[in-house]
C-alpha cells in the first residue's frame, strides 16, 4: 500500500510561524512561545495545545481560528486547537528570534523572570528601544493591551511600550 | 455506595468554590470596566479597563473548568443565571462610588485574590492550581497598583489622607464578606482543594494591616454583631440590591439574542 505523505512536527511549525500576533504583527504565536504542544497521529489528525499569554487575552479565538485555518493548508485530516494553562505562559518563553522581532517592532523587552515575580525595581529600570537611554519612566504598567506597559524616555523625550515581564 | 456520595459532595464542593471565585471575578471585572471613559486621570483609566479585562478572562478560565465538570459553556454561565444562582460576596457588587471607594476595595479585594490564588498553586486540583500559577504572576500587577496608590493618597495630604480613611472604613467591613465560608469548606481542606477562607483571612489580615500602617490608615474598630446581612450572605445566593440590576444590564444584548455576536 502506498504511504500517504506524513505531516512532520517541522512543517506544522513552520505554518504557525506565518500566524501572528493579531496587535503585533512581526511576531509569530511560535516565537511569543504560545505553542506548547503539538500532536500528529497516524492518520495525520493534528492537535495543536496553546496557551494564552494572559489569561483574559481576547485574540485567544482569533488566534484558535486562525491556526485551525492555517494547519488546514497542509494536507491533515483534522486539526484540533486546545487552550489550556498545563504549561502557564511567562515572557521568558518568548524566543530570541521573538525578543528580536519585538525590539523592531519598537517595544522595550521584557526582563528574563527566571520563575522570579515582576518588581517595580525591575519596570522602572527599562531602556528605550529608541535611543538605548536608561533615563526612562514607568508611566503606567497597564497599557493599551494586557500585555503592554507604558513609559517614557527623559533623554528622547519618546513614550514608548514594554512587552510586559510576567 | 458510600464511596458514589462521597464523590458527588466532593464535586458539590469543588463547583461551589469555583463559582464563588468566578463570579467574585465577573462582578468586580464589571464594575472595574465602569470606569472606563471616566478615570480620573488617563493612567487610571487604562489600569481599571486592563483590571477589568484580566478579571473577566480569569472568570472565564474558572467557567470553563466548571464547563469540563459538567456545568454549561462559560458563556451561558455568565449571561443566564438570575441573582439567586450567583455567589459572589456583597463587597464586590456595590457601584464604584467615588474613586477613594473603588481604589480601597481594588486594594482589599484584589489582595485576598492574590493569596487565594497563591494557596490554590497548592490545590489537589490540577486544573486548578495550573490557572493558579498563571494567574498569580497577573495580579502582582494588580497588587502593585494598589499597594502604590493606597500609600500615596494615605500620605499625600490631609484630603486625601481624610477620604481614603473614609473609604477604608466603609470598605473593611464589607471586604469581610470575601471570607465568608460555605458549608463545603472542611470537604475542601480535607480534599486538599482550598486551604480555607479561615487562613486565607488570617494571612489577608497581616498583609493589609501592614500596608495600611505605613500609609497612616487605621483599621476601623469592627462590631461583628451588625455585620451579618451587610457582609454576609451573598455566597448562599443573597444579594444586595444592586446585584441583580447590574446583570440585567450585563446580560441586555444577551437577553435579546443569544445567538448574538459582538
Amino acid at each position: 500500500m502506498e504511504a500517504i505523505a506524513y505531516i512532520t512536527e517541522e512543517e506544522i511549525l513552520s505554518m504557525l510561524q506565518e500566524v501572528k500576533d493579531p496587535e503585533i504583527p512581526r511576531v509569530s504565536v511560535v516565537e511569543l512561545g504560545m505553542i506548547t504542544g503539538i500532536k500528529i497521529d497516524k492518520d495525520n489528525r493534528v492537535e495543536i495545545k496553546m496557551t494564552p499569554t494572559f489569561a483574559g487575552c481576547p485574540a485567544v479565538d482569533i488566534l484558535k481560528t486562525e491556526i485551525k485555518n492555517k494547519i488546514l493548508e497542509l494536507p491533515v485530516v483534522d486539526v484540533e486547537v486546545k487552550v489550556d494553562f498545563d504549561v502557564q505562559w511567562s515572557s521568558d518563553m518568548i524566543t530570541e528570534e521573538g525578543r528580536k522581532h519585538l525590539k523592531e517592532a519598537g517595544f522595550a523587552l521584557p526582563q528574563h523572570l527566571h520563575n522570579e515575580f515582576v518588581t517595580i525595581d525591575l519596570l522602572t529600570n527599562v531602556e528605550c528601544p529608541f535611543c538605548g537611554s536608561k533615563k526612562t519612566r514607568l508611566r503606567n504598567p497597564f497599557g493599551p493591551t494586557l500585555c503592554r506597559a507604558i513609559h517614557y524616555c527623559d533623554a528622547c523625550s519618546q513614550a514608548f511600550e514594554q512587552f510586559k515581564p510576567v | 455506595m458510600s464511596e458514589g456520595i462521597l464523590d458527588t459532595e466532593h464535586s458539590k464542593a469543588i463547583k461551589n468554590l469555583l463559582f464563588r471565585m468566578a463570579d467574585d471575578e465577573l462582578i468586580l471585572g464589571h464594575r472595574n470596566s465602569e470606569w472606563t471613559g471616566l478615570g480620573p486621570i488617563l493612567e487610571e483609566d487604562i489600569a481599571f479597563s486592563s483590571m477589568a479585562q484580566d478579571k473577566l478572562g480569569h472568570a472565564q478560565a474558572l467557567y470553563n473548568i466548571l464547563n469540563s465538570m459538567g456545568e454549561k459553556d462559560a458563556d451561558t454561565l455568565a449571561f443566564t443565571r438570575n441573582e439567586k444562582n450567583f455567589y459572589c460576596c456583597h463587597f464586590v457588587e456595590y457601584p464604584i462610588r467615588d474613586y477613594d471607594f473603588s481604589l480601597m476595595r481594588h486594594f482589599l479585594f484584589d489582595t485576598s485574590e492574590a493569596i487565594r490564588f497563591d494557596m490554590l498553586t497548592k490545590s489537589s486540583l490540577e486544573p486548578l492550581a495550573n490557572l493558579a500559577k498563571k494567574v498569580r504572576g497577573e495580579l502582582k500587577y494588580h497588587t502593585m497598583h494598589a499597594n502604590i496608590w493606597i500609600n500615596q493618597l494615605g500620605k499625600a495630604t490631609d484630603e486625601s489622607n481624610i477620604r481614603m480613611q473614609a473609604a477604608l472604613n466603609e470598605c473593611y467591613p464589607l471586604a469581610l464578606g470575601i471570607f465568608e465560608k460555605s458549608d463545603y469548606e472542611n470537604i475542601l481542606i480535607e480534599a486538599g482543594v482550598f486551604d480555607g477562607e479561615e487562613l486565607l483571612q488570617k494571612v489577608w489580615t497581616d498583609i493589609v494591616s501592614e500596608i495600611l500602617e505605613k500609609a497612616n490608615l487605621k483599621i476601623p474598630v469592627i462590631n461583628e454583631s451588625g455585620l451579618s446581612t451587610l457582609s454576609f450572605g451573598g455566597r448562599k445566593g443573597y444579594h444586595t440590591e444592586y446585584l441583580q440590576p447590574l446583570l440585567d444590564e450585563m446580560t441586555e444584548v444577551y437577553s435579546i439574542d443569544p445567538s448574538a455576536e459582538w
